[in-house]
């Protein structure tokens, strides 16, 4: 019965999406203002009726009910309850649900959250949103159908993946699909001024702050993804650039590209048709995303069970959307205006640089992704000889990522303190030397202290540390514009939080680039064969094989090894790796055993019993790994904090009076334009 | 007349960039493909003699060896064909099982032993059983011969 009202309730949802996609966007072209008012309205209800199909299928999983297919094969009676209800987004159709519910999400936050915006916009950003969870819904209900029964019911389910059973699960696929679905909602602001023809420094004052918060939401989900990996695949990697995650980065990185070039809208009115594209791919990327994991045409570790006709929908969709968009694009952006003037040693140029080099990299990640489905699609048409599979390796992305890194962190250094429309070179020179001079001896230095010269180690260095100090000098030179005879506290407030929040995650992008380097350059790894008593040293600590005890979990059972560890012959600490075996699947599962610190993590992980009593053991010693998250943290954080600077809401306030002004001087005003 | 230096300036230096970059990308592109072999293209010398590529297929049944010191192994990866010997040291994925589909990368040695760097055992979402693991190896397998004819 649950599941049928499950199923009910997203065909419900399907239909109040499809008025939602319709009405609103022909009331505001044709200015029926009841059409427009339904906008918000039809969205609550629209993200209510998925909340509740959502419910349904948590409702059959908690209450093992596996007459449920979708249940049957990710859930278990004997799995604890937390990754029951996670494995809801476990597998392809519940992930998908978690999908269209997030898209409702963030639709339900628009209409909270645009009191201050002109009806005619809101009606349209709501709209183009609904025509998005038109899309998907239909993808669920046709191809995907989490609810579908199965019958005679399964006396148990076939477990959840136990790779999956893990926090990790619990929280990263909600942080990445919010940020991956958030862009939509910077996509719809973007169709919406197209339709509209408004495209003003106010419109990219308001599609700022939910431009950031996806992007927050997006960066946090990949570090999570990239520290699950870490810990739980077992071998202490932290980014593989597998296919799924170069699907993420992308969207990112032109989400990064277009939190920049919002800035010079909102700040200089020029970059308009640029953020209007970026914002249109940042979203195209999110699908295409969803595209390579769902069709399985990309072998991935994150692969999900292949179905052609899956794939073609979401192919069908994407090229629907890339292709109406850009038709849109083409035909209203020549009447964008071009915005202000700009010289070439300018912070308009900087920016203009900055985007340009974070497209190159999305651009270069997606050549190597598909670079494969590119070869054998050539092949079949026969435009090139038949060649053997291929696959692009990890050497390919770090090639262009160095290089490219190298002047994107330059311009984070200066940008900041580049005036807008003419810099002054020479004087930036003389500010910003000390900072150099800084950086530079850091680089010299450091490597030394982490125990060998390493040009790459030096180039991190000197990379991080003139993120640092520059940011410094920055803050001090703007603490330093405030009002003198003012407190300190108040001359600290003064400045605005956007700024602030700049800074802090262009810190965290040189805190992780500290601990990419150090982990690359000065990482040390044993494998080795132990036997009861054996030691080894890594990285000045001594591990102690004690033996291995067998333990047993709830749904799992497990050789549970004892490392003792040394330093300077003094115990530190017992380390306990387990090597498990997953009951329902017999699948084994390395778990290591990790101890964080601030300056380096120790890994120990189990391989397999060799012989009399000995295993085979993997022991790491890697240094300023955990900076790696630390640097995500800070970029939420800085995401975050600028999101919430005062003038988003003192514009806001400032709109809704000119709004009221406005009503009463013209009850029917009409922005539309051309 | 500034306005044309200008102009003139963004160009040329938009140009270099392209080339730039365009140089880097393909130059990496290049360097970095691996193709994928087949053991009976291996077994056939179709495959390169000083380049990494990957090599897939099952796990021969029974192949398994491992040396005194427990971390150099040896197997033998088949389409049910032929079958290539692999050599590797380290600790092995968690799925990588005798009868289990399996990608290793690395180079050919001598005797046409291969020495994989990397050893790749699936993480399907879905557990994929044997039979069916092996039937979808089996097909790719016969995919891939066909291709390369």
């Amino acid at each position: 019965m649950i599941p049928e009202i499950g199923q009910f309730a997203l065909i419900i949802a399907l239909c109040l999406a499809i008025v939602q996609g319709i009405f609103p966007i022909l009331g505001a072209q044709l200015n029926i203002r009841p059409w427009m008012a339904m906008a918000r309205p039809v969205a609550q209800g629209q993200f209510i009726f998925i909340a509740i199909s959502f419910a349904c299928l948590v409702y059959s999983f908690v209450t093992d009910d596996y007459s449920v297919l979708y249940t049957a094969s990710h859930s278990n009676s004997l799995l604890p309850v937390q990754y029951k209800v996670a494995g809801v987004w476990g597998g392809h159709e519940g992930s998908l649900l978690l999908w269209a519910m997030m898209l409702g999400l963030w639709t339900f936050l628009v209409t909270l959250f645009s009191k201050n915006l002109p009806d005619e916009m809101v009606a349209r950003v709501i709209g183009v949103l609904g025509l998005i969870a038109v899309g998907f819904l239909l993808f669920l209900l046709l191809t995907s159908n989490p609810f579908e029964r199965l019958l005679p019911a399964a006396p148990d389910g076939r477990d959840l993946n136990p790779l999956l059973q893990d926090f990790g699960l619990i929280i990263h696929p909600p942080m990445l699909y919010m940020g991956y679905v958030g862009f939509s909602v910077a996509f719809a602001f973007a169709i919406a001024a197209l339709i509209g023809g408004r495209l003003d420094a106010a419109w990219a004052r308001w599609s700022r702050p939910w431009t950031i918060i996806a992007w927050s939401f997006l960066a946090g989900g990949i570090g999570l993804g990239s520290w699950w990996a870490y810990y739980e695949l077992g071998w202490g990697g932290w980014w593989f650039w597998d296919p799924v995650e170069n699907a993420s980065l992308m969207p990112w990185l032109v989400g990064t590209a277009l939190i920049h070039s919002l800035a010079v809208t909102e700040k200089r009115g020029a970059f308009k048709r640029w953020t209007v594209l970026l914002a249109i791919i940042a979203f195209s990327l999110s699908l295409l995303g969803t595209f390579l994991v769902r069709s399985g045409v990309i072998t991935s570790v994150h692969a999900f069970a292949t179905d052609p006709e899956r794939g073609t929908f979401i192919l069908g969709f994407l090229i629907l959307v890339v292709v109406g968009s850009l038709l849109l694009y083409a035909w209203r952006a020549p009447k964008i205006g071009e915005g202000g003037k700009f010289e070439l040693v300018s912070k308009e140029t900087m920016l203009l640089v900055n985007n340009v080099i974070l497209a190159v990299m999305s651009a270069a990640v997606l050549l190597g992704t598909i670079y494969p489905m590119i070869i054998e699609g050539l092949a079949s048409v026969g435009l090139i000889d038949a060649v053997n599979k291929v696959s692009v390796g990890a050497p390919y992305f770090n090639a262009i990522f160095v290089p490219l890194l190298v002047p994107l962190v330059f311009l984070v250094g200066m940008g900041p303190l580049a005036r807008w429309k003419k810099a002054d070179m020479p004087d930036m020179v003389r500010q910003l030397r000390w900072a150099f001079i800084a950086s530079a001896i850091f680089a010299v230095v450091m490597p030394f202290l982490m125990g060998g010269w390493s040009w790459m180690a030096a180039l991190g260095m000197v990379l991080a540390a003139w993120i640092v100090t520059t940011a410094i000098y920055s803050l001090r030179a703007r603490f330093k514009a405030t009002n003198a005879e003012l407190p300190w506290g108040h001359r600290l407030n003064a400045i605005p939080r956007s700024f602030y929040g700049m800074h802090l995650a262009h810190i965290g992008v040189a805190v992780c680039i500290v601990g990419a380097t150090m982990v690359s350059n000065y990482m040390s790894d044993k494998d080795v064969r132990m036997d009861i008593g054996d030691t080894v040293t890594v990285g000045g600590y001594t591990f102690r094989f004690d033996g291995v005890i067998e333990t047993k979990g709830p749904n799992y059972t497990a050789n549970r090894g004892l490392i003792r560890v040394l330093q300077d012959g003094r115990e530190v600490m017992t380390m306990e790796p387990e090597k498990r075996v997953y009951t329902v699947q017999t699948m084994p599962m390395t778990e290591a055993a990790i101890d964080t610190g601030i300056w380096r993590d120790l890994y120990v992980s189990l391989g397999e019993p060799v012989s009399g009593g000995a295993w085979s053991v993997r022991v790491y010693h890697k240094p300023f790994v955990s900076w790696l998250w630390t640097g995500v943290i800070l970029m939420v954080l800085g995401g975050v904090v600028a999101m919430s600077d005062k003038r988003y809401r003192v514009m806001a306030r400032k709109e809704k009076k000119a709004k009221a002004e406005a009503k009463i001087a013209t009850p029917k005003l009409a922005t539309e334009k051309a | 007349m500034k306005a044309r230096y200008k102009r003139m300036m963004f160009i040329v230096l938009g140009l270099v960039a392209v080339a730039a970059i365009a140089a880097l990308i393909l130059n990496a592109l290049q360097s970095n493909i691996n193709h994928f072999f087949s053991p009976t293209e291996v077994v056939a010398h179709q495959a390169p003699q000083d380049r990494t590529f990957r090599l897939g297929g099952l796990v021969e049944v029974g192949s398994l060896e491992r040396e005194d010191d427990g971390l150099t192994l040896q197997f033998k990866i088949t389409d049910n064909a032929e079958a290539v010997t692999v050599k590797y040291t380290g600790i092995l994925p968690d799925l990588f099982s005798e009868g289990q589909g399996v990608v290793a990368q690395g180079k050919l040695g001598n005797g046409g032993v291969f020495m994989a760097e990397e050893v790749l055992a699936k993480h399907d979402e879905t557990y994929m059983p044997p039979e069916v693991a092996d039937a979808l190896e089996k097909a790719e397998d016969a995919a891939a011969q066909g291709a390369a004819k």
